[in-house]
């Protein structure tokens, strides 16, 4: 049985007020709040056990390696890795795919070679390919995104070709809420002879996930999104292609002997975690993940479908208010704008009652722009809000509206 | 909503509703574009000069309130003035919205003064007056 209210008792911030009302945090999406089981394993980690890892071998030390090592088994066991040998600890999902674009693009991405990404990419998806097409000749193709907000499958079909040598996806939109059909793209690529990366930022926290199932070469997330700390993510990579490419940083940890003149490098995945590493951060991202497991990915997917649901309807009732985005098959976020209330003066008067929403561009430019908006308002969910919570965010919307209106009057 | 009103006062929200200089210039002196990257939102300024004077100012773009509401009062505010008494209008209004200076009394500007209180919001009002200082910069280049 779900129980919400419980779940909220773990969240000790969402205790707090703001602006004398209770706090109403709809901005999931860009990062979301720990459970005391995550900020307890943090302060225990400091108060007991903190040391550098792999190094020494005193009692700390061991106690923080294997605490280490021991939550990359879990986060690879959560996100169905085939291995977590191919599990590489990163800061988040973007240096994640910075070290795909450096390691494994500049040494194989060649002039007439094309990498395949969708309109709807983050920026971290995005620029990273900018940088490695500039130093490589490599061309960046993009699949467009229908009216509805979701992939046009007719032309990935056709965009996905001999020339492909990467399709590097969103699994989820952080600004439709999209579900991007990840296995059929990764299908796609692997006839067409190309690898696939999955940028799970927004799907990790959100949807089951099994990186066995998806077929794809690469997958990113971000520990933060998933009730962990920040400064903290994954990526992991099939192991083959891992011990091929060069490694991303040098220093300590990565190396296996140095010399003057050269080193050779350490085994997976420690040839990509150089220098001390985010041990605190890393620790805490298993404690989320194993309260991720407890609540089950299936009955979290099931609470933020019927709480996205619920908000879009209740959205869609308001007056000239415009929704982006499919209206099924999305996650649990709603992106919307008023007419005569820009998103940033919307936030603003949310966050006088109390509401955090986003508003901006979502670090999406290029498909703000395939929207023909410069900003939209942002409301994402995660498995601690309420059905009470959506109906606050829509009297208050309504509220905004008025206080507005009343100036045009 | 009452931090609001401090926020969202009358003034604001006419100089948003009903803009003063709003649109184009052909043949414009200065035309400069720019990019809030926090937010989006953009501004182009333009402004035409009778010698040393501003003959004619004028802007464009989308945005908040704010921005719409800032770049509206400051069309106003160098409308006539010299490229010096524009560049010192502009360094004298980003240090009011630092803090450094007192916001003039009777004036709409001083309406901007709650913005303060808002860190993430303060580049929303200076946006207009950057895109006017980066547009006399390059003028002088020229």
């Amino acid at each position: 049985m779900y129980d919400v209210e419980e779940i909220r008792h773990d969240f000790p911030i969402l205790e707090r007020e703001v602006n004398g009302k209770p706090l109403v945090y709809l901005d999931n999406a860009a990062t979301s709040q720990n459970p005391r089981q995550v900020i307890q394993t943090l302060t225990d980690y400091y108060e007991r056990h903190n040391a550098n890892v792999h190094r020494g071998v005193h009692r700390l030390a061991e106690e923080a390696t294997v605490a280490y090592e021991d939550s990359r088994e879990r986060v690879a066991r959560f996100l169905g890795a085939p291995d977590s040998r191919g599990l590489i600890c990163t800061r988040g999902t973007t240096e994640s795919i910075n070290l795909v674009a450096h390691a494994w693009g500049r040494k194989n991405l060649r002039e007439g070679d094309e990498v395949v990404l969708t309109e709807a990419e983050h920026h971290s998806n995005l620029v990273p390919w900018q940088l490695a097409a500039r130093e490589t000749g490599a061309r960046l193709r993009f699949m467009p995104i229908l009216d509805d907000g979701t992939l046009d499958m007719e032309e990935a079909e056709r965009l996905i070709g001999p020339r492909t040598k990467l399709v590097s996806v969103i699994h989820a939109s952080n600004v439709l809420g999209t579900i991007n059909p990840v296995e059929r793209l990764a299908e796609l690529g692997r006839s067409a002879g190309a690898l696939m990366l999955v940028d799970g930022a927004q799907s990790g926290p959100h949807l089951p996930v099994d990186i066995k199932a998806l077929g794809c070469d690469f997958f990113a997330c971000s520990g933060h999104k998933m009730l962990g700390p920040t400064g903290v993510g994954v990526l992991w990579g099939k192991p083959e292609l891992l011990e091929q490419m060069d490694p991303f940083l040098g220093g300590g940890e990565m190396i296996r002997e140095v010399h003057l003149d050269h080193s050779t490098w350490n085994d997976l995945p420690y040839k990509f975690e150089a220098g001390t590493m985010n041990i605190a951060q890393a620790i805490g991202f298993g404690a989320a993940v194993d309260y991720l497991d407890e609540l089950g990915m299936e009955n979290i997917r099931e609470h933020e479908k019927q709480l996205g649901a619920y908000a879009y309807r209740r959205l869609s009732k308001i007056e000239n208010l415009v929704l982006y985005g499919p209206d099924e098959d999305r996650t649990g976020l709603v992106s919307f704008s008023l007419p005569d209330v820009h998103p940033h003066d919307l936030s603003q008067l949310m966050d006088e009652e109390g509401i955090a929403i986003r508003s901006g561009h979502h670090c999406c430019q290029p498909l703000m722009r395939r929207l023909g908006v410069a900003a939209t308002a942002r409301a994402s969910f995660y498995l601690y809000n309420t059905e009470e919570e959506v109906d606050a965010l829509v009297e208050a919307l309504v509220r905004a509206r008025e206080f507005f209106g009343a100036f045009v009057r | 909503m009452s931090m609001m009103r401090e926020l969202y006062t009358q003034v604001i929200m006419d100089h948003y509703q009903r803009p003063r200089n709003r649109g184009e210039l052909e043949n414009a002196d200065i035309e400069e574009h720019l990019l809030n990257p926090l937010c989006g939102d953009e501004v182009t300024v333009y402004a035409a000069f009778d010698g040393d004077r501003v003959a004619d100012v004028k802007f464009g773009g989308r945005g908040c309130s704010i921005s719409q509401a800032s770049a509206s009062m400051m069309t106003e505010r160098l409308m006539g003035k010299s490229r010096e008494e524009a560049e010192k209008e502009i360094s004298g209004f980003k240090a009011m919205m630092v803090g450094e200076k007192e916001f003039p009394e009777m004036d709409d500007l001083a309406a901007l003064k709650g913005v303060i209180q808002y860190p993430s919001r303060i580049k929303c009002a200076t946006l207009a007056w950057t895109a006017f200082r980066q547009g006399l910069q390059i003028e002088s280049r020229e």
